[in-house]
């Protein structure tokens, strides 16, 4: 999934490493405002996390395997700009320290992986959760169905880049029905595993999950008095 | 945290180039893959000096091929897609000859396309890996310091880096103590069982942080980290 060097052309390569680098310089600010000086270890332990979660493959048929991406998942857990961070924190350092994402393309890779998916993942996250009923059961749906649009999202945006910016002519018509078709079956498998993961955490500890802040019941101090 | 603190792709030793200066090696680098990218797909000789120069730095790195070439695997699915790219790009077609008499015919712009990708991404991913296996993960975290990156993300890539292990570790005990009772954590059947073991290692995780953060406080920390500040 990560964009290797070559892909797009030089002026767009530049240009999407613009966008990410804005996009990023604001997310490290509003992560500082709901962290504030937790921000470091905190996200890098989340960042460490999401790596983590990206190391299990599955076999996705025709001997090739897929793994999460977890831009929705790690926004639903920490929120939007602290998940966006920690996603570009995981491609800075898959591509300075293990080759994994050309260098020239980590504008690009940020701007779709970690911008992209994160802010249309988690608006449409937002969106489900306001249409569904208010309680902790509904947060892992939501979270699954923002999960399930921020893949597809993140491809057609790619198959945008690569007709401004693209090194080969190939219709853009076509790039985007293979792009768009073998994503929404990559983002059903996301929304998945996002969605299981999501409610394994909100049984558990609902109080760690950003996106069902406020939903969590509130359960009553009961005193001896009270029970009496 | 006893083990492991080792680079998975750092190849220890002492050439020129493992004792360069962090921040002009990732410089260089960041010129050196902006060059190939930049090159026309068609200027062939080019992408030979390109190799020449790569394979010299190579060279001095005193790092074997053997160690580099087989970690390349990685960009295998884009030479795949790469290879695909002339069947499915527009343009005239040309025939070419396939061994055993067959003939194909694929686009001509599609197949310089896809020579095009395969040259660039190659070269790309050995001068990546050309950098990772020469240079340590706290030099390149002070290369990027000097390089002005924001305090607070080299920060959150030193911690990244430095409990990758022990968050993988963690993930490891995990897998395996599925393994043992006989779930395939791969499998979709054990999908559930999957995710809550991601969703435990969330909460350790995130934990972990917390624990992390106190112990900084207790040790004196305002917010900026002596140790990445080039200290050795």
């Amino acid at each position: 999934m990560h964009v290797p060097d070559g892909f797009l052309d030089a002026p767009t390569s530049v240009a999407t490493g613009v966008v990410a680098a804005a996009g990023v310089g604001i997310a490290l600010r509003r992560a500082r405002a709901e962290l504030d000086d937790r921000t470091a270890p905190m996200a890098g332990l989340v960042a460490a996390f999401v790596f983590a979660g990206q190391m299990i493959n599955f076999p996705v048929g025709a001997g090739t395997s897929g793994h999460l991406l977890g831009g929705a998942l790690a926004a639903v857990l920490v929120g939007p700009w602290t998940g966006a961070l920690c996603i570009s924190v995981v491609l800075l350092v898959q591509g300075l320290f293990m080759a994994d994402g050309g260098l020239t393309a980590l504008g690009t890779n940020i701007t779709l992986l970690a911008l992209i998916s994160v802010v249309v993942g988690y608006g449409a996250f937002v969106l489900l959760r306001a249409v569904l009923p208010r309680s902790v059961a509904s947060v892992p749906i939501a979270a699954a169905g923002g999960a399930l649009v921020s893949v597809p999202a993140a491809a057609a945006v790619f198959t945008l880049l690569f007709a401004i910016g693209g090194t080969a002519d190939v219709a853009t018509g076509k790039v985007l029905t293979a792009m768009l078709g073998w994503h929404t079956v990559i983002g059903i498998g996301e929304a998945v595993v996002t969605g299981l993961v999501v409610s394994a955490v909100v049984a558990s500890r609902p109080d760690l999950v950003h996106g069902a802040r406020g939903l969590a019941a509130r359960r009553p101090l009961v005193t001896s008095e009270a029970a009496a | 945290m006893g083990a492991g603190h080792g680079h998975r792709l750092h190849f220890h030793g002492h050439s020129v180039v493992h004792r360069a200066p962090a921040h002009l090696k990732i410089l260089a680098l960041l010129a050196f893959v902006l060059v190939v990218v930049a090159t026309p797909r068609d200027w062939y000789a080019a992408y030979a000096v390109h190799l020449a120069i790569l394979l010299g730095v190579v060279a001095a790195s005193r790092v074997p091929l053997g160690y580099l070439l087989p970690r390349m695997v990685i960009e295998v699915p884009f030479l795949l897609f790469a290879a695909l790219i002339p069947f499915i790009a527009e343009g005239p077609q040309v025939a070419v000859a396939l061994p055993g008499g067959w003939e194909l015919s694929v686009s001509e712009p599609g197949l310089l396309a896809a020579w095009g990708l395969a040259a660039k991404g190659t070269l790309g991913v050995l001068a990546s890996l050309t950098l990772a296996a020469t240079t340590e993960p706290d030099a390149v975290l002070r290369g990027l310091q000097r390089l002005r990156m924001p305090e607070l993300l080299v920060q959150i890539m030193a911690f990244m880096v430095r409990y990758l292990d022990v968050v993988t570790a963690d993930l490891g005990r995990m897998l395996t103590a599925m393994r043992s009772r006989g779930a395939d954590p791969r499998s979709p059947r054990h999908w559930p069982a999957l995710a809550r073991t991601l969703g435990a290692l969330f909460v350790r995780s995130y934990e972990r942080g917390e624990r992390v953060h106190l112990a900084m406080l207790s040790r004196g920390y305002d917010g900026r980290l002596p140790d990445v500040e080039g200290a050795r």
